[in-house]
């Protein structure tokens, strides 16, 4: 039969110790690797999860190398057309200039060939008129032939009139 | 529960052994020198290192016994409170109507003398003996190794690297027992009941162990006294039937069987309510048998080396080499045993309490 004093011992004694350690033993401990069990298994799935960030990241910065690089040939591209284009443009505004410049400078000799050659038929008339006033003064010495000259002018002069009214 | 019937089943074939070594010498001598003066009766000697005792004999010098006399608390019918050394006692001596009876039903144990003459014993024997010194040194220890290991969580937050050494084996032993016994038993709530199983389990390994040291402070057969275990099975069983839920009693006082099972004549609810003592009858038996045959078989085999020594130096230097063999064979298995009753009680609770815990399938659909 079991014993009275030590079912008194055993169950005071256990009592103490189970109280004592429900109360500052155990609970700490199994908490505490609980907790630091599903620490560990947050930082795994953390880690999981930054890996495949960081894979994500690779491919996107990946992509955006070959985007940049898309780009920067692109730009290259147009660069080297508006270039052809600007020198293209360049050379036909230096083409037209000079025409234009051809073309003023063709307008000015014309120009200065027509006032050479007035200016050399003004002289000419000049000239003639004078010779011719010198030969008049010569011939009209006499009244005869004055009158002659008067006639004549004035018909030549009626028949430009007249001839001037038909046009 | 296989492995200890088989473990039980090898304890039983050893004892066998043993006893069929040891009794046939003592037959032997019984015949040729009955009476002789020094002769070692084997019987008294086991159940004297297995029992329970006023001193802690701790060894034997020349004819010096060499022991701690531990203090004597009565309540006399006679003379009121008593508290004094058991050393006052040795040798049959008696004080203030008190002694330790030498023989018949209370052999070993105090008693007092009436005025009619009669022997009984005191009315309270709350003495400090041999297991109960055990027991607070064992709890003391308990609660020690616990509460030095509890200070280092203390200290350190979860985020830190998981400890080392001792405080490193320990919490693999706690946790080995949370997660592998405790949480798949009880499930939901075995936050609640965690701390009083692994007390449990912790008590009964480290008794087992300290028991099984020759020497003081370990040599006092704790979890092989059925004081103990009786102690342990009770807050057990108290565990169990204090948080048993309404599903629980249900089915032990009108159980899902044919109705005639259970109307007129009670017949299912009685065999139920028999189980509910059956279960800690269980837990208590299995641990004393099992701790109680350890340390008998390991004293009988010590035991042969005495013997077979009065019968010739031959015959006792070969049984020494043989008895030293199996002690240390036996000591060998007993640890392992000492891990395992433990285990097993733990999680016999474990499951008893879990099944306590049932839901009825309503609330565990809702």
């Amino acid at each position: 039969m079991p014993d009275s004093g030590l079912l008194f011992w055993m169950l005071l004694s256990f009592g103490v110790v189970l109280f004592v350690l429900a109360k500052f033993g155990f609970p700490v401990i199994t908490r505490m690797v609980d907790d630091r069990k599903r620490y560990i298994d947050q930082s795994l799935d953390a880690a999981r999860e930054a890996n495949e960030k960081l894979a994500n990241i690779k491919q996107e910065s990946e992509r955006i190398l070959m985007e940049a690089r898309n780009e920067q040939m692109n730009i290259l591209k147009e660069a080297a057309a508006t270039r052809d284009q600007i020198v293209k443009e360049a050379r036909e505004k230096a083409h037209a200039e000079s025409q234009r410049i051809m073309e003023e400078a063709r307008l000015q000799i014309l120009k200065e060939k027509e006032n050479t050659l007035r200016e050399i038929r003004f002289q000419t008339a000049e000239l003639s008129m004078l010779v011719a006033e010198k030969i008049m003064r010569h011939k009209l010495e006499d009244e005869h032939q004055q009158m002659e000259l008067v006639e004549r002018l004035v018909e030549e002069a009626q028949n430009g009139m007249a001839k001037e009214k038909k046009d | 529960m296989k492995l200890t019937m088989d473990i039980m089943k090898r304890h039983l074939q050893l004892l066998m052994m043993v006893l069929a070594i040891t009794l046939m010498p003592l037959s032997l001598s019984a015949s040729e020198s009955s009476g002789q003066e020094g002769e070692m009766d084997v019987k008294e000697f086991i159940f004297e290192h297995i029992g329970d005792g006023y001193e802690w004999h701790i060894t034997t010098v020349g004819n010096t016994h060499v022991s701690l006399p531990l203090p004597i608390i009565v309540y006399s019918r006679t003379s009121g409170w008593q508290t004094f050394l058991s050393s006052r006692l040795t040798h049959g001596e008696s004080y203030e109507g008190l002694r330790i009876a030498t023989g018949g039903d209370y052999k070993g144990k105090v008693v007092e003398t009436l005025p009619t003459g009669e022997e009984v014993r005191p009315l309270i024997d709350i003495s400090l003996t041999k297991i109960a010194l055990g027991i607070l040194i064992n709890s003391l220890l308990l609660a020690g190794i616990i509460l030095y290991i509890s200070r280092w969580y203390r200290t350190h937050t979860y985020r830190d690297n998981a400890p080392k050494g001792f405080t490193g084996v320990m919490e693999m032993l706690i946790m080995s027992i949370y997660d592998g016994v405790i949480k798949p038993s009880i499930g939901k709530d075995s936050e609640r009941f965690a701390p009083y199983l692994l007390t449990a389990f912790f008590f009964i390994f480290l008794s087992n162990l300290m028991g099984l040291l020759p020497i003081f402070p370990g040599g006092a057969n704790v979890t092989g006294n059925i004081a103990v275990t009786l102690s342990l099975a009770i807050c057990t069983f108290l565990a169990v039937n204090l948080f048993g839920t309404r599903e629980y009693w249900k089915e032990i006082l009108w159980p899902e069987v044919p109705t005639w099972m259970k109307c007129p004549v009670p017949l299912m609810p009685v065999i139920e309510l028999f189980g509910i003592f059956t279960k800690p009858f269980a837990l208590t038996v299995r641990l004393l048998a099992n701790i109680m045959a350890g340390h008998s078989v390991i004293l009988a085999l010590v035991c042969i080396i005495f013997i077979t020594h009065r019968m010739g130096a031959v015959l006792g230097g070969s049984m020494t080499v043989v008895s030293v063999l199996f002690s240390i064979f036996m000591n060998f298995l007993e640890l392992l045993v000492a891990f395992i009753q433990a285990y097993v009680f733990t999680m016999l609770s474990a499951v008893f309490i879990g099944m306590a815990r049932v839901k009825s399938e309503k609330s565990q659909n809702s």
